[in-house]
């Protein structure tokens, strides 16, 4: 719908051809419109090398086939051109091999729920960028705008395997701002590091943390759940109102005046209610941190109220009292492994949370939260699939590898390029040196778009220039 | 909880299983005897005594019940509610030597019972805040108070308001105060002292710091700080234990020369803030090579749990699988003065672990967890609620 207003903005600035034959006067937009996916300023070029790799089990992700023994893969121009099962074909003339030396190969991994760079490494007021708590209402801004590339995080995630996360603005807020989904690339700007075609996340929040902040914290609105609901229900309610004032605008920028075609002002541009109108359209996705199941209940509520989609719950440690309800309706669910207690509204959290919404049908996804958990993503993964195979959970291998990689990649709406092993998706690969559910599996060689992005036979320097001469 | 209350078997025999002792070489096929709280026997091809209680555990793991050298676990029900958390003795003064954790644990929460499922049988509940946070004590998952102060808690390192070196100053103040009390107790009593560093309380909680029988355990992360604390261990006589120790690996032959312990997070890789700058995931495997003993940790409350995994992350990242184990059970039970748990040994408490597999492996159960030779309870708090929502509560 966006693209929509900007079309009619950009053919109303110019004339339009609709109206060449009048002589309108050229209605000027009072605010410049922002591209709902900028560019990087300066487009970034990727060369990846041609590489097969061979000699490992692959463990796909796609339940077509998930696994293969004896497997090769083939990476070219940052996709997968080619796997399969047996005798790999002969390398190519240019081609690299990487002999994954009996290992497993996974396809990278993804984290719904980061904030790297927002709040990077060494934690310190100075670039600690990730809440804009000043008001409970923060829908309009962008952790792209607070991401500080630099963080020393980063490179560490990428050599736990993963090479996708969503950087998502804090809880402190209840619509806290848009989430960037991101390439782990080292580059000089969030911008540069965009996953392209990727939607923004609107990273909103229940429970106690917005109450904590505003009432506790401030004596204002909201001081409890109540004030939290009424207060989303009143931004919604300008949202629907603002899309409707747009589309209205959008079917006639221009009105007869004695016989000619005058220019009506648009509507007043509003950054909270864009992206708010942007989320009831489905083109910026919606993810609550929502841990009660009453919660989430009241927000699917709201959601039906108004005609939006949830696409995924973050943290949702009580989501397993409510699993047929969020299977049913098809919304995700991030989670962690084992976290729980540090508040009341965490106090129920079990360790079979993502293995019964996932025995359920749900969509269950491991997330991290966190720069530590984000290192060791297949362990957190193996603890919940082992925690619910040890209770009886029926469970398999592949659903519990789905967590970290093509769930969380359709909770982002990028599954159609990113999330398993398959033929045309991005080269987004790990090479393990053991079954990554083991404790001692590490990453041996990160792929990110096809690039070497992590290799442990051969140590990069830091990308951070923070740790630079330290 | 009412797991206060501890009923034996006569006589147990653990048979078949993988013994690692926890200070030396693995034994296979061995046999664990357990008479009342205590191991009896333990060694290969052993024949259990007549009337015991024989369990087979061939193709298990068996080791000591792993310890958290330090938490805050007993202390701290939901960090969310102030008023359930009593690990920060809380006022203006920076010195609280007399308060003591264990004057605030709750052996009944159900915190415990959650960690204990995952092998853990004891762990050091500690206190924090302030300069001096009080005296930390050893507890089983039980609930039952091993040992009522195992250390003097303290911290050193940078803050937000004063140099560390006003730290540092106050706690030779406060030591050379504690040493001038102890000479001139009947002056102080009379009121015939100049006003010493801290309330007769305090004062007196520190004699067994400056008789070097307390350790001082001092949460401390930057390179150049552990070497001021060891100048200052030196010069002060007293025991030094180093506790998250970030950088200390830069300083390992120092600490290793001193025999200062250290325990650590094997998770913490990242320069986390200015003190930690040159953090790194094989901090543990540096120290443990140059000699200096260490404990491993997770420094948590609610998921001291992940201790075998923070243990297996450290063999992942170079620590050899013996020492890491050691790292979790028998130097955690030394550094807390548990001098007869930590090992599976005859004499020792039988806090041991029967396992699936190996006691890191994320795929492996804690399939038995003994405490003071009885076998404690599998259910806790998370598995009710598992069994209360096993099947979809009916539409509502």
């Amino acid at each position: 719908m966006r693209f929509a207003w900007l079309l009619a903005l950009a053919l109303a600035g110019c004339g339009g051809t609709q109206t060449q034959t009048s002589k309108a006067r050229t209605p000027v937009p009072l605010e410049p419109p922002v591209a709902v996916e900028p560019g990087a300023l300066v487009p970034t070029t990727l060369d990846p090398p041609p590489i097969l790799i061979t000699n490992a089990t692959l463990l796909t992700a796609d339940p077509a086939r998930p696994r293969l023994e004896r497997g090769w893969l083939r990476l070219r121009d940052g996709r997968i051109e080619a796997l399969g099962e047996g005798d790999a074909p002969a390398a190519a003339e240019g081609e690299q091999v990487v002999d994954a030396a009996g290992g497993f190969v996974t396809p990278g991994l993804i984290d719904t729920h980061s904030h790297l760079g927002v709040y990077p490494q060494p934690g310190t007021w100075a670039h600690a960028d990730g809440n804009e708590m000043t008001r409970p209402i923060t829908a309009g801004v962008r952790a792209e705008e607070a991401f500080w590339p630099q963080d020393p995080g980063i490179q560490r995630a990428v050599a736990g395997g993963v090479t996708t996360i969503q950087a998502l603005p804090g809880s402190g807020n209840l619509m806290g701002g848009r989430g960037v989904v991101l390439k782990l690339h080292p580059r000089r700007s969030a911008r540069a590091m965009r996953f392209p075609g990727a939607k923004d996340g609107l990273k909103m929040a229940c429970g106690e943390n917005p109450k904590r902040v505003y009432g506790k914290g401030k004596g204002q609105m909201p001081m409890s759940r109540m004030g939290s609901l009424f207060l989303m229900r009143e931004q919604w309610i300008a949202a629907r109102r603002y899309a409707r004032d747009w589309a209205e605008w959008e079917k006639n920028p221009t009105k007869k005046e004695d016989g000619e075609d005058v220019p009506v002002t648009p509507p007043k541009r509003d950054l909270t209610l864009e992206t708010l109108a942007a989320a009831l359209a489905g083109d910026v996705l919606v993810h609550i941190h929502c841990y009660r199941a009453d919660e989430m209940l009241l927000q699917l509520k709201v959601a039906e109220e108004f005609g939006f989609r949830i696409r995924s719950f973050h943290h949702a440690v009580e989501a397993y009292k409510i699993r047929d309800v969020l299977a049913a309706k098809d919304v995700a669910v991030s989670t962690w492994a084992d976290w729980w207690g540090f508040k009341v509204e965490a106090y129920d959290g079990i360790e079979q949370n993502l293995a019964l919404i996932t025995e359920q049908g749900g969509r269950g996804i491991l997330h991290t939260d966190s720069p530590e958990g984000i290192q060791r993503m297949n362990q957190e993964a193996a603890k919940a699939f082992y925690a619910g195979q040890h209770a009886g959970v029926k469970l398999t291998e592949l659903q519990a590898l789905r967590w970290i990689t093509a769930e969380p990649a359709w909770a982002l709406g990028i599954d159609d390029q990113t999330g398993t092993l398959e033929v045309g998706k991005m080269a987004d690969v790990v090479v393990w040196d053991r079954h990554p559910f083991s404790i001692y599996a590490s990453a041996r060689k990160v792929f990110v778009d096809g690039i070497l992005r992590h290799d442990a036979d051969a140590p990069q320097p830091p990308w951070s220039d923070f740790e630079v001469g330290q | 909880m009412s797991a206060l209350v501890t009923t034996w078997a006569a006589v147990v025999a653990l048979v078949g299983a993988t013994v690692h002792p926890g200070d030396g070489p693995a034994l296979e096929g061995a046999t664990v005897v357990i008479d009342g709280e205590r191991v009896t026997a333990v060694g290969v091809g052993l024949t259990p005594p007549a009337g015991a209680t024989v369990i087979d555990v061939q193709g298990k793991v068996i080791t000591p019940g792993l310890i958290d050298a330090w938490t805050g676990l007993g202390a701290a029900e939901i960090w969310g509610v102030p008023e359930s958390v009593d690990l920060d003795a809380g006022g203006d003064d920076p010195v609280r030597a007399a308060f003591r954790v264990v004057d605030a644990l709750n052996p009944r929460s159900p915190t415990l019972a959650i960690q204990r499922a995952h092998g853990v049988t004891a762990v050091v509940s500690a206190p924090g805040g302030g300069l001096i946070a009080g005296q930390a004590a050893a507890i089983d998952l039980n609930g039952r108070v091993l040992r009522p102060s195992v250390a003097m808690a303290a911290r050193f390192g940078g803050g937000e308001h004063a140099s560390r070196g006003e730290a540092l100053l106050r706690l030779r103040e406060l030591l050379d105060d504690t040493r001038t009390y102890a000479a001139k107790k009947r002056d102080f009593e009379g009121a015939r002292l100049r006003r010493l560093a801290a309330s007769r309380l305090d004062l007196e909680a520190l004699l067994p710091v400056v008789r070097g029988e307390l350790p001082l355990a001092v949460d401390v992360h930057r390179a150049a700080d552990i070497e001021a604390l060891l100048r200052f261990a030196s010069e002060q006589q007293v025991k030094l234990i180093v506790v998250g120790g970030t950088e200390a690996w830069l300083v390992a032959d120092a600490l290793a020369a001193a025999k200062v312990p250290v325990v650590l997070d094997p998770s913490a890789n990242l320069p986390g803030d200015f003190d930690r700058i040159h953090a790194r995931a094989d901090a543990a495997a540096k120290l443990a090579a140059a000699g200096v003993p260490i404990a491993l940790s997770t420094f948590s409350t609610h998921n001291v749990r992940k201790l075998r995994q923070w243990a297996g992350n450290a063999v992942r990242a170079g620590l050899p699988h013996a020492d890491a184990l050691r790292a979790v059970t028998t130097t955690p039970a030394t550094l807390a003065g548990l001098t007869d748990r930590g090992r599976v040994a005859p004499g020792q408490v039988a806090d041991l672990v029967v396992w699936s597999g190996d006691p890191f492996e994320l795929s492996t159960r804690a399939e038995q967890v003994w405490i003071s030779g009885a076998q404690a309870p599998e259910g806790h708090r998370q598995r009710a609620l598992f069994e209360r929502y096993r099947t979809v509560p009916p539409p509502y």
